[in-house]
């Protein structure tokens, strides 16, 4: 002690003031952050536990262990390509350019995030394309490390071959059906893409096949169902966080020649290297044609424009998370406005869907929660991001890869937390972004597109993954271990019918009503509504005019 | 260490001013990160505007982790040492790196995307301001004069003041 008064002699009041001030201040600020910081926790956990959303992965599907499930593809095409990556199984060519990429941009996760992907414990043992060039593309990448694949010509010798358990439909719609229902009767497993069906005859006959067959599990390639954030606003919805809600938008907003089907004919298509006969099956046998071929979805014969190719996904997302059906009414109108190129689909398109007798629950007195339309309105002439809005009494929702829920200034519910100024109807109450402050590379226009919708991947831990090879993944646990696809077909009936009643309303031009309890869309005498939605040259009133 | 002999006491008022205020931004600045635990720099690194394959680097998964806590340690340790008085010639060295990093991944050159700011600025920003005000701290020292370093120059002193 005598030593430190001897250490500090000469030293004032005034110098231990100087020497020591700083100390009260660092308290202060150290202090000030850490108010700051509680009072805003506080607000938020108060929010968080007043709307109580949990923001909660599914349970994952069950094991991949068991004998190699053999597994049949048919239709190698661009989304064939892409569901055999998530299958597990890559084209050497798209390995070689994905590695260039990766080489050119550290960012390019994509080469990496494959090779890092579970495997399923799947062969690709057989493979059904009628184009050469493709189905030769296939088995130069898919004949290594121990796997077979062997070529089909022919769809129904692919399924009757012994050789598969499963097969993966990815080829234009108005096939999607008659081999799913080939396969689903010979006892094979069925993974069909979407649209479900072409026609709304296909619709009854497959879910019948469906029926008849249960050991065979069959499932619609929504893989947007995988998606965590969707999974979120169930619970918000399930906690009657938005009220009644009487309107949804959703939206498609392309502006790119890829966008509007625009796909790149091969310089090698000819009617050597197709089957021309194979691709048009039941179609009007027209002479061959390239830009039929691999633009096909440009054409009601074929495919079912925005209706059929991106409606079903809006709707599904939709009827995923609200469990509404079938609409009992849905009126259509749009144009081909932009690319006047041959078509006979739309390419700006509004889809008004009516469900009456509908509700989210609500909070007002009653009588005043039932009633719900859903509008899609589509343009392929801009891509202005226009989202996904869920709109109820109480507060809105935005919707994709992220959520976001504002409460609305006149809500019922949140009327005292507005008034008391803890809840600011211009900030979200709740905001759900499982990639937190990451940023995401995306490639192309179209690509945005799907990812904004939540399409492409979704996210598990924080980590990115591709929701298809979820979606995929889930079938194939269905098949192991029993239990139902979260898209099966009930859920694959309701997107087919749905978007048949929209294509047929843009064709017929008046309100197509839907019979819930004979199960039938209402056509007036004599009125064959398949043949109107097949017809090539049904309606166009706009572009005759 | 004279440098009381040069500046007169306003003078050194206001260097002494400018570096707790200095300190106090890079303190609360740290503090407010410390109690966030979601809060990561992430974002900031992967939307860089310049030099971006090093920032994208420091952004990658197994640097992203390493670079939040340095960078909240470096703004405590800055903050505190400015405010304190002590090794302020290290704490401006330091922080001067610190904000020229900040910098440099978002700079106000002409051309670049100036993204979200709440003002206007041509090359010169805050981030800049800030670093050049550091520079001044780093210059003159001031720590004798208000700070933790006093007492140990005190006992410098006292054998020549005797």
């Amino acid at each position: 002690m005598a030593e430190d008064k001897k250490l500090f002699k000469g030293f004032s009041r005034r110098d231990l003031l100087k020497s020591l001030g700083g100390i009260p201040i660092l308290g202060a600020v150290w202090f000030a952050g850490i108010d700051q910081n509680k009072k805003a926790k506080l607000e938020r956990d108060f929010l968080l536990e007043k709307l109580n959303i949990k923001a909660t992965p599914p349970p994952e599907s069950g094991p991949m262990s068991g004998d190699p499930l053999r597994i049949g593809l048919i239709g190698f095409g661009i989304r064939g390509e892409q569901l055999m990556r998530s299958l597990g199984f890559a084209t050497n060519e798209w390995l070689e350019e994905m590695a260039s990429s990766a080489a050119n941009n550290p960012n390019d996760k994509r080469l990496a995030d494959f090779k890092s992907q579970e495997s399923l414990n799947v062969k690709l043992s057989a493979i059904c394309d009628i184009f050469d060039i493709r189905a030769e593309k296939a088995l130069r990448s898919f004949n290594v490390n121990g796997n077979t694949c062997k070529r089909f010509d022919n769809y129904l010798e692919l399924i009757h071959s012994g050789e598969v358990d499963a097969v993966i439909i990815a080829t234009p719609d108005h096939w999607h059906a008659p081999m799913a229902k080939a396969a689903i009767e010979a006892g094979i497993h069925v993974y069909l893409e979407k649209p479900m069906t072409h026609t709304v005859q296909e619709t009854y006959e497959l879910r019948e096949a469906c029926r008849k067959n249960p050991k065979a599990v069959f499932a619609v390639g929504h893989q947007h169902r995988q998606t965590q954030s969707f999974l979120t606003a169930m619970d918000a919805l399930a906690k009657n966080t938005l009220g009644h809600v009487s309107l949804i938008m959703t939206t498609t907003n392309r502006n790119d020649d890829n966008g509007a089907w625009q796909y790149e004919i091969h310089s090698e298509a000819s009617p050597e290297t197709i089957d021309w006969n194979a691709f048009l099956g039941t179609a009007p046998q027209v002479p061959f044609n390239t830009e039929h071929f691999f633009r096909w979805r440009k054409w009601w014969a074929y495919g079912s424009g925005l209706s059929g190719d991106l409606l079903t996904h809006d709707y599904d997302r939709i009827n995923c998370i609200l469990k509404m059906g079938i609409p009992k009414y849905v009126t259509a109108s749009g144009g081909i406005y932009t690319h006047r190129d041959g078509r006979n689909v739309p390419d700006v398109m509004h889809v008004n869907m009516e469900f009456p007798e509908f509700t989210t629950g609500g909070t007002q007195r009653e009588g005043k929660e039932k009633g719900m339309t859903l509008v899609y309105s589509a343009t392929l002439g801009n891509q202005f991001e226009r989202g996904t809005v869920l709109m109820g009494h109480d507060a809105s929702m935005e919707l994709g890869n992220t959520l976001t829920i504002y409460a609305d200034p006149r809500s019922t519910k949140y009327k005292d937390l507005i008034q008391e100024g803890r809840i600011d109807p211009t900030v979200p109450i709740f905001q759900y972004d499982p990639s937190a402050s990451g940023v995401d590379a995306v490639t192309s226009a179209t690509a945005k597109y799907f990812a904004d919708k939540g399409l492409l991947w979704t996210y598990r831990d924080g980590k990115r993954v591709d929701s298809t090879f979820l979606h995929i993944r889930e079938w194939l646990s269905c098949i192991r271990n029993g239990g139902e696809p979260s898209c099966g077909v009930q859920e694959g009936f309701e997107e087919a019918i749905a978007a048949h009643m929209a294509g047929l309303s843009y064709k017929i031009g008046r309100k197509v009503e839907w019979d819930e309890e004979k199960e039938i869309i209402i056509a007036l005498p004599g009125e064959d509504l398949d043949a109107i939605l097949l017809d090539n040259d049904y309606g166009l009133p706009i572009q005759k005019a | 260490m004279n440098q009381n002999e040069k500046l007169s006491k306003v003078q050194t008022f206001a260097l002494v001013i400018l570096r707790l205020f200095v300190g106090w931004h890079f303190l609360y600045e740290g503090v407010i990160k410390l109690y966030s635990p979601s809060w990561s720099a992430k974002g900031y690194l992967l939307s860089a505007t310049y030099m971006e394959s090093f920032f994208s680097w420091l952004a990658s998964e197994s640097m992203i982790s390493i670079v939040d806590t340095l960078n909240i340690a470096a703004l405590l340790l800055i903050g505190a040492g400015l405010i304190l008085g002590f090794k302020t010639r290290l704490a401006s060295i330091l922080g001067i790196g610190l904000l020229m990093m900040y910098y440099l991944a978002h700079p106000p050159f002409p051309g670049y995307p100036q993204g979200l700011t709440e003002g206007s600025y041509w090359i010169v920003n805050k981030n800049l301001i800030e670093a050049a005000a550091l520079l001044v701290i780093f210059l003159f020292p001031t720590s004798t004069s208000f700070g933790l370093e006093r007492l140990f120059a005190k006992k410098e002193i006292k054998p020549s003041t005797t």
